[in-house]
């Protein structure tokens, strides 16, 4: 079965991205396809470089990159939600003028259109939020 | 958009639950409802709790210096999205009725939109 | 139909709205905080004992276990499962909504 995620909500603030991923390793081992984890809100600072959390606790942000790349995942930052929230790559840090970006790996951005489409081919799609 | 031609259409609902401008959620779920328009799917709004704020009347955000987007909520039959439901038990609770929504509606029990929930194939909450 | 709860019944109001929209042979998922309503001598005991006729009631197990809570301090006839079993009533239910 196709699962599409959509997350609302930022790393550690919330469980939403970690009740997320846990679900994401269950459905792939399962041998469910992951059609496209959209991020949301808050949820598009999942998708930054530059934290730095603790040593002993789960960087989350490196978590997503990590599965993405394990597993081919489309990661998907809102364009929107992201530049009200300073998640940047090189195309908007171009596009708006900005002295850097800050996107982690395996990340894209782009519309609200993807995680429309992730509704139409998705044969689930599961909402993690607050 | 590509899905247009994949001719695929899906019961979309958009499930509001909170208050607009305490929070972000009302008004970036109202951007996904907009952007979703090109992709002609079949699309309903239940405003249901808190989610019955949104549609208020005279809501003027000067004051708290906020965007106020509750404007684009009149706009939405430009986009064909006609189907807004109210719950009924919501508005009632909260000491509303039709009169004091800023647009046209149609007001539901929860035994009534719950049928539009069974109806629905994809769900979306903010 | 498959529901989702995950905020915790004593501060937000979803499990009363859920209720309100669970039909006959739905399941009703706790997870996140919402997995403290599930526990025995609350409030929302009654609310969820009068619905099981209705609607099969499930957890997350490591959602109460990270709380300190286990099969002991549940509610009766609450099923709980792993995050595998969570993906089951997704990929069984033909819907999911998610209450937040």
């Amino acid at each position: 079965m196709k699962f599409g995620v959509l997350i609302n909500e930022g790393p550690y603030q919330h469980q939403a991205s970690d009740t997320a991923y846990k679900f994401i390793e269950a459905a792939i081992e399962e041998g469910h396809e992951i059609y496209r984890v959209f991020f949301y809100h808050d949820g598009v600072n999942n998708g930054t470089r530059l934290a730095t959390p603790p040593q002993d606790d789960r960087h989350i942000p490196n978590r997503w990159t990590e599965l993405a790349e394990k597993h081919n995942l489309d990661l998907v930052l809102c364009v929107a939600a992201a530049q009200r929230r300073g998640i940047v790559d090189q195309g908007e840090m171009e596009r708006n003028k900005k002295d850097a970006n800050n996107i982690a790996d395996k990340f894209r951005i782009s519309g609200l259109g993807q995680l429309i489409e992730a509704g139409i081919q998705a044969d689930r799609m599961i909402t993690f939020g607050d | 958009m590509e899905d247009q031609e994949s001719g695929i259409i899906k019961k979309f609902i958009y499930v509001n639950r909170k208050a607009p401008h305490g929070t972000i959620y009302a008004h970036e779920a109202l951007e996904v409802v907009l952007i979703a328009a090109a992709f002609e799917q079949d699309v309903a709004l239940a405003f249901i709790d808190d989610g019955v704020y949104q549609l208020k009347k005279g809501q003027n955000t000067d004051g708290i210096a906020t965007k106020n987007f509750t404007k684009t909520f009149g706009a939405l039959d430009m986009y064909d999205v006609e189907k807004l439901y109210v719950e009924k038990e919501s508005l009632e609770a909260r000491g509303l009725t039709e009169d004091d929504l800023s647009v046209e509606v149609e007001v539901l029990a929860s035994q009534d939109l719950k049928k539009l929930f069974n109806e629905s194939e994809v769900f979306f909450n903010f | 139909m498959l529901h989702t709860i995950n905020k915790s019944p004593f501060e937000k109001d979803s499990l009363t709205t859920c209720l309100r929209y669970a039909e006959k042979g739905s399941s009703i998922l706790f997870i996140e905080d919402a997995v403290y309503g599930c526990t025995k001598g609350t409030q929302f005991e009654k609310i969820i004992q009068d619905n099981q006729q209705n609607v099969k009631f499930y957890v997350l197990g490591p959602d109460l276990e990270a709380r300190g809570l286990d099969n002991s301090n549940l509610t009766t006839n609450i099923e709980i499962v792993d995050y595998k079993g969570f993906v089951k009533l997704v990929a069984e239910n033909e819907k999911t909504q998610n209450w937040l």
